[in-house]
């Protein structure tokens, strides 16, 4: 049986890392609220840019820009959005589940994948599985600037441009509650027209000066848009994740600590039982 | 007197949302004035002063640049948060591009998906054992 100071010993070790995970938990907690607040500051760009794309997207324009266009798909490009510190329980380990089923899904089709990563831990698991890794960002903290993502989503829109790829797909958490985070894939390129399905009305926009230019820069801050939305609710996610795994680890902590607790009075007791016994064997033999 | 809807936002923040009896920008081709009743109009803009006035009011709000949609009954300003131009978005891409060459030097270009299923399936494993391990105790 072991002693009552090893035990001792593992005890404290256990209320040390207790220690950590609840201190962790505490900052994820106020991470959370402020990740959160950045993600609803965003809202109202996304809404309005969305709104303004349906408006272009119902009027009569000549102009029929290539993210609208349904090319026959040979390579896409997966912009994988991932968190930059781990402890956050299963939340990019599930998103990169979904990537890989629906990349081995588009393989199967002869389309081939590249991908374009936001955070350490997606070019980390990249870098161990492989794959054709075009763009990197990393390190954009928990409040994240918007010009940050500008070079890592153009390089996804150059591809596009080049003919590079046919298809993007955006992965990301999505944001449910604090309990819950869904992995998702969308499809990013080929946009789906926000049309209402009503009949085209008969107007058009003025352009000025023209409608290629003024739809090619309007649809690329977009899909910035969208990027950026992405990495700031993916980012309230990761603190979401964070104070549910650190919050379970300081729980489990304390059970442990309970059951090395009994295991420690234990032991004591059956050292002294041991110890009065020799005492009694010793006054017997006297 | 008739008024018109003004919402000026940024990708990071909505900056102002109300109404004007009418609204002055900085268009890409020059100063423009928006009263009620507009046509639908869409245009860029240039690093000026957006202001708003309505009656005897009026605020001013600065954007360095963006998108101006304007519809009859509403105006929308998408400001930039920065000063883009084709040359200094070139030079982020390529630092996006450099760090993904540099993280992944040596790497093999063809995923492994075997490999990834395992590891994806170990860490999933990993976590499940967490979690029979609480819901035991």
């Amino acid at each position: 049986m072991a002693n009552t100071k090893e035990v001792r010993k593992q005890i404290a070790s256990i209320k040390g890392t207790q220690k950590i995970t609840s201190a962790m938990e505490m900052v994820a907690a106020s991470k959370m609220k402020k990740t959160q607040d950045g993600m609803l500051e965003g809202r109202p760009y996304s809404l309005k840019i969305k709104e303004v794309i349906s408006h272009i997207a119902s009027a009569s324009s000549e102009y029929n820009h290539p993210f609208y266009e349904e090319r026959k798909p040979k390579k896409a490009c997966f912009i994988v959005i991932s968190s930059d510190k781990g402890l956050c329980g299963g939340l990019n380990i599930n998103l990169f589940k979904q990537v890989i089923a629906k990349s081995a899904e588009l393989d199967a089709q002869g389309i081939e994948s590249s991908f374009a990563l936001v955070g350490t831990k997606a070019s980390g698991f990249f870098k161990s599985v492989g794959g054709k890794v075009v763009a990197v960002a990393e390190k954009l903290g928990d409040k994240p600037n918007p010009d940050d993502l500008i070079g890592f989503t153009k390089v996804v829109l150059d591809m596009h441009k080049n003919g590079d790829i046919d298809q993007a797909y955006l992965c990301s958490n999505s944001f449910v509650n604090t309990m819950t985070q869904q992995p998702k894939v969308e499809q990013l390129i080929p946009l789906s027209p926000e049309d209402d399905g009503g009949p085209k009305s008969q107007w058009d926009y003025i352009y000025e000066p023209e409608a290629k230019s003024l739809l090619d820069g309007l649809l690329t801050r977009y899909i910035e848009s969208l990027v950026y939305q992405a990495v700031v609710e993916n980012n309230a996610c990761e603190q979401a994740a964070k104070m549910i795994a650190m919050k379970n680890a300081t729980d489990n902590a304390g059970d442990l600590i309970k059951e090395l607790e009994l295991l420690y009075n234990n032991v004591r007791q059956a050292a002294i039982t041991q110890e009065l016994s020799e005492i009694v064997g010793g006054a017997a033999a006297v | 007197m008739s008024t018109i809807k003004i919402n000026i936002v940024s990708s990071s923040e909505e900056i102002y949302s109300g109404e004007g009896t009418m609204v002055y920008a900085t268009g890409s081709l020059g100063e423009i004035g928006i009263a009620p009743g507009h046509t639908p109009l869409l245009t860029g803009l240039a690093p000026g002063p957006v202001r708003v006035v309505n009656g005897s009011e009026e605020e001013a709000f600065f954007c360095s640049g963006g998108f101006l949609e304007i519809q009859p009954d509403l105006v929308t300003v998408l400001s930039d948060t920065a000063e883009r131009a084709e040359n200094l978005d070139e030079a982020e891409a390529i630092k996006a591009k450099e760090a993904a060459e540099k993280d992944l030097a040596n790497q093999d270009a063809t995923l492994d998906y075997a490999k990834a299923a395992s590891q994806l399936a170990e860490a999933v494993a990993r976590l499940k054992t967490i979690q029979k391990l609480r819901k035991k105790q």
